[in-house]
């Protein structure tokens, strides 16, 4: 069981923790294989969904895990609640907590929002995305689908290319990949590299190439093209060529490697079409086991609050 | 006549760096006697400072007292009240109040108050530029006739180098010093706190030490350019110590200050997204701690201010990167110079206390800052040894914004005394009674 009430990051979890939840997805998955694709693990728990940034693959990964385990969800954006009339966080919080939630799943853009969110409530907190910090489902799903595909995360390489500086999914990645024992490259321009990750025992790179040779999994982020804009890269042009992920690029990696990349893609500008598009993609098996993955999480929170309620 | 007698306690001498024991008589709000066996008359106070030290009003060259317009964060009423309760007898006030102190009628507003408070003394300090809004030259003469020490944009730095040399040429011509919180907008935008790996890992925007650095060289190039007198605010990086050091070496007329944050915490104390942590200049690291305290002691910092910064706990309790910058700092500055500086071996108890009296009092220009016969009487006790836990719902400030709740810190002022008034900010009678050797 997870030792801790909420899901706040992948630096809190030990190696341990994170198998077990990689297994229960596992268990999630044959779920989704079924005719019929829920179970009643869950009936009567409140799952909210609150969601103070835009995102569609991400809530609707949650909202799908949590109707397929038969609990009841609410959704809550931002621009369609009271979150624009200045409610803040901490009320929201509140409400939230009063409307008898089991389980909060919590999209902000400030690092730290969810850490603040469960000193205020008693529901389990599952961190969706807060600001640069940490995106630890998604990180968990990446560490399952890498695991499927490879048998194993143990020894493997993993190069994560693009915008780290900007990147929550890099960062939960980092402490995830590092626990369960792979060699983590970065790559990306000096612009985009956040100080101090070699103490992070992270390989830093700027050469795409150098960063990609002999890599098991070239991990692709997106490029947000307001960084244009904020004067930390030139253009499009210029980092495609750079740093975009292409056949040839990708040919210097090992044999097998694979390649993953969290969504949405700009293709052209940080992957070729022909790499999201080819063999060695695993782009749409992300999203799948997007949902097992929060699957488990959902079930391992919620049902640590029932063992809590019956034992006491 | 009102006299007090101070017995028994050790004096300390921060100009000639000597501690030694007197008493010191007081009458009618100026020090009459200091001396060994002193007696004063039939109805002298007597006030025992068994244990104690006897230390010049400390003085606080930095702090935010928020009145006018923040009166939810602090009153210039509490915020005295808060620098007795933490030993100083004197403080500045920041002009960035609404309306910004940029002209004689806000300074004399705050004057005004603060006389009508009786409690530590202000001084207030007049914006550089009208509303601080960096574009004009806010009126220094007639701010310094109502009794400004200095100026400063202090929450900006006038990015503009061609206004801060006109603004330092005529303070300089006025004989007033110019305070600059050093922070290039540019470089620092979005920031919350220090660059580097911690907040990495946080995932929290940062500010490099360059932002402080690049403005420190600017406005000392400048203070050599037009022989003003300089002050730079709570310094916070080590290549800003570097930098205030060469400059003083070449003779520039350039003086620092240092928060007790800045020398005891490094940006660690963010972890957790503790919000109370979050300041500006930010919490460094490690190896500017070490360089702040290396400043300290070789004189290249003159003064620790403590930067005071009230928040109420709304604007506190809330996501890192919606939450104000700042902390309070009058009521556990005496505690963490005595347990982080003194104790530890980094300054002399004498220097120490050098840097929050004759140090301020020389840079403002002010006539105090020692403890001479007829000098206006105002003076601290501090008790050494006697141990206090920070206490936010204790503070006398509105503000409870602090990272030191829970420190134990060894170093209690007990007492202050203001031109002659007598403030007791620690029950003396009820202190347990020290051991008695046999």
């Amino acid at each position: 069981m997870l030792t801790q009430k909420d899901l706040l990051g992948l630096e809190e979890l030990t190696a341990d923790e994170i198998r077990m939840i990689l297994d229960t997805a596992g268990a999630m998955r044959e779920v989704m294989t079924r005719e019929i694709k829920k179970v009643p693990t869950l009936r009567g728990r409140v799952v909210v969904n609150l969601f103070y940034e835009p995102s569609t693959r991400t809530r609707a990964s949650f909202e799908l895990a949590a109707k397929y385990l038969s609990a009841d969800t609410v959704n809550i954006s931002a621009g369609s609640s009271s979150v624009v009339k200045g409610e803040g966080l901490l009320d929201t919080a509140r409400t939230v907590s009063a409307l008898g939630a089991d389980v909060v799943v919590l999209r902000h853009r400030a690092a730290g929002a969810a850490a603040f969110l469960s000193r205020y409530v008693q529901a389990a907190v599952i961190n969706a995305g807060d600001g640069m910090h940490e995106h630890p489902t998604q990180a968990l799903l990446d560490l399952y689908t890498i695991r499927d595909c490879k048998g194993k995360v143990q020894g493997l390489t993993v190069t994560f290319v693009g915008d780290i500086l900007h990147s929550r999914v890099a960062r939960s990645n980092i402490w995830g990949l590092s626990k369960l024992g792979a060699a983590v490259r970065v790559c990306g321009p000096a612009t985009l590299l956040p100080p101090g990750l070699d103490k992070l025992g992270v390989q830093v790179f700027t050469s795409v190439d150098e960063a990609v040779a002999g890599a098991d999994v070239i991990y692709v982020l997106r490029l947000q093209r307001e960084r244009f804009v904020q004067g930390l890269l030139p253009g499009e042009e210029e980092y495609a060529r750079l740093y975009g992920i292409n056949e040839k690029r990708l040919a210097r990696a090992s044999d097998d490697a694979i390649v993953m990349h969290p969504g949405p893609l700009n293709r052209g500008v940080e992957i070729a079409a022909e790499v999201a598009d080819g063999s060695r993609s695993l782009i749409t098996e992300q999203v799948t086991n997007g949902v097992a993955v929060r699957m488990a999480c959902l079930y391992l929170l919620a049902r640590r609050e029932t063992d809590d309620k019956f034992y006491h | 006549m009102t006299s007090f007698i101070i017995k028994k306690g050790r004096v300390v001498d921060p100009l000639h760096e000597r501690v030694f024991p007197a008493d010191v008589l007081v009458v009618d709000g100026r020090i009459a006697a200091i001396g060994p066996g002193l007696a004063g008359q039939k109805d002298t106070t007597v006030i025992n400072a068994e244990g104690c030290l006897v230390l010049p009003g400390l003085i606080d060259m930095h702090v935010h007292l928020r009145e006018p317009g923040f009166e939810y964060k602090e009153t210039i009423a509490s915020g005295t009240r808060a620098a007795l309760r933490g030993g100083f007898t004197a403080v500045c006030a920041m002009p960035n109040t609404r309306p910004v102190c940029d002209r004689a009628a806000v300074a004399g507003f705050v004057l005004d108050r603060a006389r009508a408070a009786g409690n530590a003394r202000v001084y207030p300090v007049g914006a550089l530029s009208k509303g601080s809004e960096g574009k004009e030259l806010a009126p220094f003469g007639e701010m310094r006739d109502a009794g400004v020490v200095a100026f400063s944009d202090d929450g900006r730095w006038l990015a503009d180098a061609h206004l801060m040399r006109r603004a330092m040429e005529y303070a300089a011509m006025l004989d007033v010093p110019v305070i600059s919180h050093c922070e290039d907008p540019a470089l620092s935008a979005g920031g919350v706190m220090n660059e580097g790996f911690t907040a990495t890992v946080l995932g929290l925007r940062g500010m490099p030490a360059a932002a402080e650095e690049v403005a420190v060289a600017r406005d000392i190039l400048l203070a050599e350019l037009t022989g003003c007198h300089l002050h730079v605010a709570h310094v916070s990086t080590a290549g800003a110590v570097r930098l205030i050091r060469e400059a003083k070496a070449r003779g520039v007329r350039v003086t620092a200050e240092v928060t007790p944050h800045h020398f005891t915490l490094t940006e660690e104390a963010v972890r957790g997204y503790d919000t109370n942590a979050k300041v500006n200049p930010p919490l460094r690291t490690a190896v500017d701690v070490a360089a702040l305290k290396e400043g300290l002691a070789d004189g290249t910092i003159d003064v620790i201010a403590t930067d005071h910064a009230p928040h109420s706990q709304e604007e506190k309790e809330t996501e890192f990167d919606a939450a104000p910058f700042g902390m309070v700092g009058l009521e556990t500055a005496v505690g963490l110079v005595f347990s982080e500086l003194v104790s530890q071996g980094v300054l002399t108890l004498p220097q120490a206390v050098a840097k929050m009296t004759v140090n301020p009092a020389h840079i403002l220009g002010l006539e105090a800052g020692v403890l001479a016969e007829g000098a206006v009487a105002d003076i601290t006790l501090v008790d050494p040894e006697r141990e206090e836990v920070v206490e936010p719902g204790g503070f006398a400030s509105q503000g409870k914004n602090t990272p030191f709740a829970g420190w134990r810190l060894k170093g209690t002022p007990v007492g202050v005394m203001v031109g002659g008034r007598w403030f007791e900010i620690r029950p003396f009678g009820k202190r347990l009674p020290t051991k008695k050797k046999k």
